[in-house]
């Protein structure tokens, strides 16, 4: 992969709307990171969790950008973001709630606080934001706390034992 | 102890001694429960008389395949001029499973004193703790520990004043199941999508960034400082039926139980007191009906195979199903095995990467034919075509994710038939008096039924 593949037509047409990730301490940041590894290429998931952390989401100019700070191309950049479900690859709510819903769950009454979470949320259905853009509510596969079911996960925290009754409460206590 | 609930009599608690007390996870509280006196021992040893300690105590892995950890570290040549890396599979994404999510929420150093000696064992000055980017408070728990091992120059190019360098990073996924598969892993921290390789190769001839690499579980690693503090043969003296598992090992225990939570005990212990005893039997008014007790990728047992189960990596194949990591999901008798299946197979058809057809296809048929049969329009052809399937899917496919999703709907098919059978001919069977729940009474939860 050759430095600086970027597709100059794509790039002039949004520069006015986009403003780059990694400039000033990001840029630092990653330069710093990428001491840890012998390829440029391996600093990919790292650079796009900052993106993330930065924009909320990983938009197709992010990911032109992504793929010039590594010397990648956007195209390689875009198969990697899609293979990871955690990167978003649209606008979500300031709230991302993922209700975990895999057997483990799903057997201690899972699918009743996905439903929970759709009323009081007002969200219509799973994977779609609320009309105000507060919340996005999705079942997720196995976060990995099986003992404490149902696990939520909002943003970058997870709660434990959650039941449909404690629901509004946690709304109510998300900033 | 079994956080979230207090240690049991019966149990043995040595990596989960600190569980549930905040202090540990600070380096002086670390220091002040014996912390690093075993990279300082380890650092003081050749790499070489490392890896003879860990063999002759037996340990195996503990993240599924139960390789001797000993003998893998063997395969590395510290000093064949290339650069060598250590992987900590910290990717625990296998359902029914959350040990390591305590280990490095409650002792992070224990995991970075693994990491370092593991590192040193095998030659590598650079070892990365991939751990799902689900898992933020672990994640900030180790860098943070990370941080103060720094500091105190028990990492780095001085690493305990030794003048060895030892490099430990934590590296972030960003949520794919596969990605807990070895190679799947390492391309990963490459940077690529996590499609698992072709072996062999095997990682100790080409691994991360095409360099010998060794990969190991969280829990494999922190059993590590205690085998060279105590000894092989202390750690060996652990065991309660088959000689060949040794030490202690974590279940973590959920579904429908009285006390789910993590234990710790000697391999070889008896299944039935585990379940009745350490994690208090069914909840009230209700009976086990099933359980798996390695991870969603290894067999559904009956009640009459669990009881009779002792707890090692022979015990469990002894009875109809496999060790795996020690998740053990427990179904008690409001629950449809169908409905329970189906959805495994939902989670396999889910994170297929889709690099192999029997998987790629295989995975999401097998899903769209148990929604038909949950939701009452299956035929019995349908249960013989799942079979077919199965076979179709295990052994076929470059990893195991393939087999594992082929694993509950084999057992599932074959140890509770009846209740597959009761949803076609429209009985609804008296084990899954579960009602509704045995009906695909959520349709968020199917996909349709498209098959």
């Amino acid at each position: 992969m050759s430095g600086a593949p970027v597709d100059s037509k794509i790039d002039t047409a949004h520069s006015a709307a986009y403003s780059p990730v990694f400039v000033g301490k990001r840029k630092e940041e990653i330069t710093e990171l990428l001491k840890r590894y012998p390829t440029k290429m391996a600093g990919l998931l790292p650079a796009l969790w900052m993106v993330q952390e930065d924009r909320g989401w990983v938009s197709e100019q992010a990911m032109t950008e992504v793929a010039a700070v590594l010397e990648l191309t956007p195209a390689y950049v875009k198969g990697v973001v899609s293979f990871y479900t955690m990167y978003h690859q649209h606008p979500v709510g300031q709230h991302f709630i993922q209700v975990c819903t895999t057997s483990p769950c799903l057997c201690n009454g899972a699918d009743k606080v996905v439903d929970a979470f759709l009323e009081h949320t007002g969200c219509k259905e799973l994977g779609i934001t609320s009309a105000d853009g507060k919340y996005t509510v999705i079942e997720v596969e196995c976060l990995g706390a099986c003992g404490f079911s149902t696990p939520v996960q909002i943003n970058a925290d997870t709660i434990e034992n959650v039941t449909p009754d404690k629901v509004p409460v946690i709304l109510a206590g998300l900033k | 102890m079994g956080y979230p609930q207090k240690s049991h009599p019966r149990e043995t608690p040595v990596l989960s001694k600190h569980f549930g007390e905040g202090e540990g996870r600070s380096l002086d509280g670390w220091k002040k429960r014996g912390g690093y006196k075993a990279l300082e021992i380890a650092l003081n040893m050749t790499p070489a008389q490392i890896v003879d300690i860990v063999k002759a105590s037996g340990l195996r892995g503990r993240g599924g395949a139960g390789f001797p950890t000993g003998v893998k570290w063997s395969f590395m040549k510290p000093g064949d001029g290339k650069p060598h890396y250590l992987l900590c599979n910290a990717d625990e994404s296998e359902p029914g499973t959350f040990k390591d999510r305590e280990i490095m929420r409650w002792t992070p150093h224990a995991l970075v004193e693994g990491c370092a000696i593991g590192a040193y064992a095998i030659g590598a000055e650079t070892a990365y703790i991939y751990i799902r980017g689900e898992f933020q408070e672990p994640i900030d728990r180790m860098e943070a520990a990370l941080k103060e091992a720094y500091a105190a120059n028990i990492l780095g190019s001085n690493a305990m004043g030794t003048g060895k360098t030892i490099n430990v990073y934590v590296h972030k996924g960003a949520g794919a199941y596969i990605c807990g598969e070895e190679t799947a892993l390492m391309e990963s921290l490459e940077g690529k999508r996590g499609n698992p390789r072709i072996k062999p190769p095997f990682p100790a001839v080409s691994g991360a960034f095409g360099q010998p690499t060794t990969i190991n579980n969280v829990e494999t690693l922190v059993a590590v400082p205690h085998i060279l503090v105590n000894g092989a043969e202390w750690y060996k003296a652990m065991c309660l039926s088959n000689p060949k598992s040794t030490g202690t090992k974590l279940f973590s225990v959920c579904g429908n139980i009285s006390r789910p939570g993590n234990y710790e005990i000697v391999l070889g212990f008896p299944f039935k007191d585990f379940l009745y005893d350490l994690c208090g039997g069914p909840t009230t008014g209700r009976r086990f009906k099933a359980i798996i007790p390695g991870g969603a990728s290894v067999p559904i047992q009956t009640m009459d195979e669990a009881e009779a189960t002792l707890m090692d990596y022979e015990g469990f194949v002894a009875q109809g199903t496999m060790l795996g990591s020690g998740g053990v999901i427990v179904f008690d008798d409001a629950q449809s095995i169908p409905r329970q299946v189906a959805r495994l197979t939902r989670f396999f058809a889910h994170e297929s990467c889709g690099q192999c057809t029997q998987c790629r296809e295989g995975t999401s048929w097998t899903t769209r034919i148990l929604d038909r049969i949950v939701a009452g329009q299956g035929t019995y052809e349908d249960l013989d075509t799942l079979l077919e399937m199965a076979e179709n899917m295990t052994g076929k496919t470059i990893c195991v994710l393939s087999d594992s999703c082929a694993a509950p709907v084999v057992s599932g098919l074959q140890k509770f038939r009846h209740e597959f059978e009761a949803l076609i001919t429209g009985k609804r069977s008296s084990q899954s008096a579960g009602g509704s729940q045995a009906t695909a009474g959520s349709s968020k939860l199917t996909v349709g039924a498209g098959a």
